[in-house]
């Protein structure tokens, strides 16, 4: 098994932990570190695609790279903005929850869960 | 019409450089809002928005004189390397639908946003959002390879999701949460995607792509999950948790610029990877799928949405059935005898379709917020007398509902000829079924608000604060333009068929879409909230007597739709939906190898 493979498996490993959290933790501070823990898989993958495109003699293909650099940027930006979301609505609401019609009826502290 | 460049390097064409400015213009917009301040912001927004529009104008008429597409590269770096910007037919029409809804909202939205001569967060954050939507908008329409649309499509959740919480109420709060959430979910799949096609061809390049791409199972898996990623932030049924507290919880000019305009960027990038990037590759099961979905969302959203209280949540579930109805041409798209999507009457339709709801539902929630506003509730029971009190409003809505069932000369009406037209060219019966039972579902609703908002009032209203005739204007002018599209010559743009439209104008034509308005009506009756309304009605035993057994049945009916909403729209039940239909594309596009 080369290392590519290794590292694609361990890709597809953390996507998919992070997809179960996304689906099953009902705390939205849960949710948001299972996203960013998907999202580390994707840019497992990119490198992985990165290596693999690499056989021409290079070191690596430096596409893949910059698309990680960039897609870093967008999912900090994305917590960024979930996180303070959060932190407001555990500021208005005395708790944070993302049960339908049920404001401040669970959890005291910001995870909700 | 598709991109016509026939030779794979790419150059900057003569007025390329409108597409780049189309981008710039809004951004700087941005920038200069959120330094100079919040007491000029709504002066530079105003500034902004005549310039958008004029660019988007521009492009139109270049498109038109060069009767093929606009392409701009950024730094002069050719694909792969480098990123183009191209325009083509459907990107410049739904760039003038962007920059028109987007004037038109700003107009409506002074009297809610205005400054006022000092700071206020309110108006600072909207301004400044209503532009980067726009700008996210334009790079969604333009964006020329995957991952430039993924960061367009990121920009636009972003730029989305606080409209949502704008007044900062714990619903509010709650609605934008999740809908961020469920964004990151579905963008996260886009992006798995998007590496796994550059892993098999190594660009990204949309015209590329097309050449190289061929039916690896690397490739559909990678199809799959763009795809349900896609639609997630669509809110095609059933991944739609989102999209009713959201829409109906926003501000109304921010809930005008939602449901007409956000919800059809990413619909557009399904119609880019199914139309442009992998023509040949979906295949015929994975269409229907996506159409079967879209027939559902027209059922369910529509039943729903007769069984809503407030008007803003009936009109966010209108846009639920709404969002149904453009995933209807997909089958209907493939060409005749070939195994391809194409670019034809179908794809007109569903283009049609989009820019009609866009200003139709941009108008009905202005009409809405102008109700709320004066009323102080939006109850659907409580709306009698409106008509006398808010004439404009109340006719604007009626036009825009009008519009949608598809009036003619209104753009429903010429995207539903074109696709009754490409599903019997394509021996496809059962869609011309959904398509004229379509029709019906609209106007139920549409006829339940105008029942009510029709209705003498039971006491004089008084209105709670006076509205102005050009924020009624706002919204009028939408629905009249929604209402005459079908008048617009759309073949410079995009493919239209010759010699199948009948005159729109014509006495049979008008006749024709007498019966869906007759459906509606009886749907309505059977489905509707009425409150004591019935009460009123002459003869009430008999006319009780008579619809009494069909209307206990239609409400069982109902209540059954609405308790599947409650649970499809709780979270584990939508991520596995997620889930679901992602597989479920996957083993479609195998099986169609």
């Amino acid at each position: 098994m080369s290392a590519t493979t290794v590292f694609g498996l361990c890709a597809a490993a953390v996507m998919g932990l992070g997809l179960y959290g996304l689906i099953t933790n009902p705390g939205p501070l849960r949710k948001i570190l299972a996203f960013n823990l998907l999202g580390s898989g994707v840019f497992l993958l990119f490198g992985v695609v990165a290596r693999r495109g690499a056989a021409a003699g290079f070191g690596g293909d430096p596409v893949p790279q910059a698309l990680v650099i960039t897609g870093i940027v967008v999912a900090f930006s994305a917590t960024a903005l979930a996180i303070a979301l959060l932190l407001r609505l555990f500021r208005v609401n005395g708790s944070a929850t993302l049960r339908a019609n049920a404001p401040g009826s669970a959890g005291t502290e910001p995870t909700g869960g | 019409m598709p991109y016509l460049v026939p030779d794979l390097h790419a150059v900057t064409t003569t007025n390329g450089f409108l597409l780049a400015l189309s981008l710039v213009v809004p951004v700087v917009g941005v920038l200069l809002a959120f330094f100079a301040g919040g007491r000029h912001v709504e002066r530079i927004a105003f500034a902004t928005m005549p310039l958008g529009f004029a660019i988007a104008a521009a492009i139109l008429v270049a498109l038109w004189r060069t009767h093929g597409s606009l392409v701009y590269l950024l730094g002069g770096w050719a694909p792969p390397l480098g990123v183009a910007l191209r325009a083509d037919g459907l990107s410049a029409v739904m760039m003038m639908t962007t920059a028109m809804v987007i004037c038109a909202v700003g107009v409506f939205a002074y009297a809610d946003f205005r400054t006022l001569g000092g700071e206020a967060r309110a108006p600072l954050a909207f301004w400044i959002l209503l532009l980067a939507i726009w700008g996210a908008l334009n790079t969604v329409f333009l964006g020329g390879d995957l991952f430039t649309l993924y960061v367009a499509l990121e920009l636009l959740t972003f730029a989305a999701v606080p409209l949502v919480c704008l007044d900062g109420r714990a619903e509010t709060l709650q609605a934008a949460l999740r809908y961020l959430l469920f964004a990151l979910f579905g963008s996260a799949l886009f992006l798995v995607g998007v590496t796994l096609l550059y892993g098999a061809y190594g660009t990204l390049d949309i015209v590329l792509l097309s050449h190289r791409i061929n039916a690896e199972p690397a490739t559909l898996i990678a199809a799959a999950l763009m795809t349900a990623g896609l639609l997630a932030k669509t809110a095609l049924f059933p991944l739609h948790l989102w999209l009713p507290p959201a829409h109906a919880g926003a501000p109304a000019a921010a809930s005008a610029v939602l449901s007409a305009l956000v919800v059809k960027g990413s619909f557009f990038l399904v119609v880019r990877l199914w139309f442009d990037v992998m023509p040949g590759l979906p295949g015929f099961a994975a269409t229907q799928l996506l159409a079967a979905l879209g027939a559902a969302a027209i059922v369910f959203g529509s039943v729903v949405a007769l069984r809503q209280e407030r008007l803003k949540l009936l009109i966010a579930y209108s846009t639920l059935a709404q969002i149904g109805y453009l995933f209807l041409m997909f089958p209907l798209a493939f060409g005749s005898g070939s195994a391809q999507l194409e670019n034809s009457g179908a794809l007109t339709a569903g283009i049609l379709q989009a820019v009609s709801h866009a200003t139709a539902k941009a108008a009905m929630f202005m009409a809405a917020g102008l109700i709320y506003t004066a009323l102080g509730h939006d109850r659907i029971t409580g709306l009698a007398g409106v008509g006398r009190v808010l004439p404009m409003s109340v006719i604007a809505f009626a036009l825009s509902g009008l519009a949608l069932i598809g009036l003619p000369p209104s753009g429903v009406y010429l995207a539903k000829g074109l696709l009754l037209q490409a599903a019997i060219e394509s021996e496809q019966w059962w869609w011309e079924v959904v398509i004229q039972a379509g029709a019906f579902f609209t106007s139920g609703y549409v006829l339940l608000v105008l029942a009510h908002a029709l209705a003498p009032a039971d006491a004089p209203i008084t209105l709670r604060v006076p509205i102005s005739r050009i924020r009624e204007a706002a919204a009028l002018t939408l629905a009249l333009c929604s209402l005459l599209l079908g008048l617009v010559p759309w073949g410079t743009y995009l493919s239209v068929p010759a010699g199948t439209l009948s005159n729109p104008l014509a006495l049979e034509a008008m006749l024709s879409a007498l019966w869906p308005i007759m459906g509606g009506g009886v749907l309505a009756i059977l489905l509707g909230r009425w409150g004591h309304r019935l009460a009123r009605v002459p003869l009430r035993e008999v006319v009780i007597a008579a619809i009494g057994p069909a209307r206990r049945a239609a409400l069982t009916f109902g209540k059954m739709f609405e308790r599947a909403d409650g649970a499809l729209r709780q979270w584990p039940a939508a991520g596995l939906s997620l889930m679901v239909v992602a597989i479920m594309f996957g083993a479609a596009m195998l099986m169609g190898r």
